[in-house]
């Protein structure tokens, strides 16, 4: 414990002073949370070990016939990255929520909704693009055609981002509840849906040989719609949850 | 310049049953205010109120005679709040932690600065030992070494005496003392009589 001499004249901070630096906090807050999963290599494993177990169950409870898993593989690689992300959710506060640290990031002068997008960004940075990157490996399983694999990584990397951002707010609403998992799905489900149409649509443009762009575009403006809303209702999410 | 937290009829009603009513409460600089109750009674509420935490009260608080709402940016700059747990996250550690803290206020801080922190608060060689390592009262020092590491004017402690040995105990009273002998204000909440000579604001409730 330090001497009694350590404590200097204090300082009271007024509306002159300089606002703290946000990239700062926002840099610092992403670099904690990237090493906080360093440590925690099981949960990040998790969902694509999930992921991966799930589609090669397909080839071997449905059939080996190509024709048949080309027809359904766009689909079941969006449909099965979809849980693999749902399941990676519950954990976005939830560790911060029981040690504190989500009551001092509200209580900081940082806006919260960009510190939680960090932790979003984290999140998608950890499961979403790994998801993306894994899915072509998946997709030789599922006899997807090579020339549609650069649609599926693109789309799945564009869509995961919405997913993570649509989920924080899920994420957000539930962390104060004992077993809000299944909350969290019933809640977040509905919401994922476009993004599972149009992510799906583009790779089965691609496996037919169709203009790929405008789904997507329609992605990368679901991205857009999210990132413009979804901070401020993970914001308010987590003062509900905090104060409720 | 003087800082000064004013409550003014202060209650809290949870469960159909109110914990508190009617509650004025001035905190200038140079104060040490402890706020005493059985289990219950709503010291953490009060506490969370104080802190700007809680929303659900009525009554009105007011930072340096602004209304707190209006001002919550430069309150939360000057406010520091340690409550029941700790804040610091297991998988880090201690010095990771801190640098997260003193990011939060925009400061980059040295890893020099946050060693000598934690060996003021008997923590050298836990430096780097992940805080889920550590006992109780090593967490709870880790997340009191922000008091010295984060300069703030207004403290607003949920019992920080929780799992700190004896010496601990009377070095934290110390602290509190100095920094109220600087200018600043404390709001602690505690079951054990603090035993220093500073004047010293009471209120019970329950």
């Amino acid at each position: 414990m330090p001497s009694s001499d350590t404590t200097p004249q204090v300082a009271i901070v007024s509306e002159s002073k300089a606002k703290p630096r946000l990239t700062v906090a926002l840099r610092a807050t992403l670099v904690r949370e990237l090493s906080r999963m360093r440590r925690r290599r099981g949960e990040v494993l998790n969902p694509l070990v999930f992921y991966a177990l799930a589609i090669s169950l397909f080839p071997l409870g449905i059939s080996p016939e190509a024709d048949l898993l080309t027809a359904i593989a766009p689909g079941l690689l969006w449909v099965m990255a979809l849980f693999a992300t749902l399941l990676s959710l519950d954990g976005l506060f939830r560790s911060d929520f029981d040690d504190g640290s989500l009551e001092q990031m509200m209580l900081s002068p940082q806006p919260l909704a960009a510190l939680s997008v960090t932790k979003v960004a984290a999140h998608w940075l950890l499961t979403g693009v790994p998801l993306a990157v894994m899915a072509p490996l998946l997709g030789v399983m599922l006899a997807l055609p090579l020339h549609s694999y650069g649609v599926l990584m693109v789309s799945l990397a564009l869509g995961s981002a919405s997913l993570s951002l649509i989920g924080g707010i899920g994420a957000a609403l539930t962390v104060g509840l004992p077993r809000g998992g299944v909350l969290l799905s019933l809640l977040v489900l509905p919401l994922y849906i476009p993004v599972l149409i149009f992510g799906s649509g583009a790779v089965q443009a691609a496996v037919v040989g169709d203009a790929v762009l405008p789904h997507l575009a329609m992605l990368g403006a679901l991205l857009a719609a999210a990132l413009i809303f979804a901070p401020w209702a993970i914001a308010a999410s987590l003062r509900i949850s905090i104060n409720g | 310049m003087t800082l000064c937290l004013q409550g003014r009829q202060l209650g809290c009603e949870r469960d159909d049953r109110w914990l508190f009513s009617g509650l004025d409460i001035e905190i200038n600089h140079g104060e040490i205010l402890r706020v005493t109750g059985p289990n219950g009674s709503g010291k953490t509420t009060l506490l969370k109120i104080l802190a700007g935490q809680l929303n659900d009260f009525s009554g009105a608080l007011h930072w340096n005679g602004q209304p707190l709402s209006q001002v919550s940016e430069q309150f939360a700059a000057n406010m520091l709040y340690l409550g029941h747990a700790p804040g610091v996250s297991a998988w880090l550690t201690p010095l990771e932690n801190l640098a997260w803290y003193q990011a939060l206020q925009g400061e980059r801080g040295s890893e020099e600065q946050r060693e000598a922190a934690l060996a003021r608060m008997g923590l050298q060689g836990l430096e780097d030992t992940p805080i889920g390592h550590l006992s109780a009262g090593q967490q709870r020092r880790v997340a009191l070494t922000r008091l010295s590491l984060t300069p703030r004017a207004l403290w607003v402690l949920d019992e920080p005496f929780t799992a700190i040995d004896q010496a601990g105990v009377d070095a934290l009273e110390a602290q509190l003392a100095a920094h109220a002998d600087a200018g600043g204000a404390v709001v602690v909440t505690t079951h054990h009589a603090l035993n220093n000579a500073r004047p010293l604001c009471h209120i019970a409730l329950g």
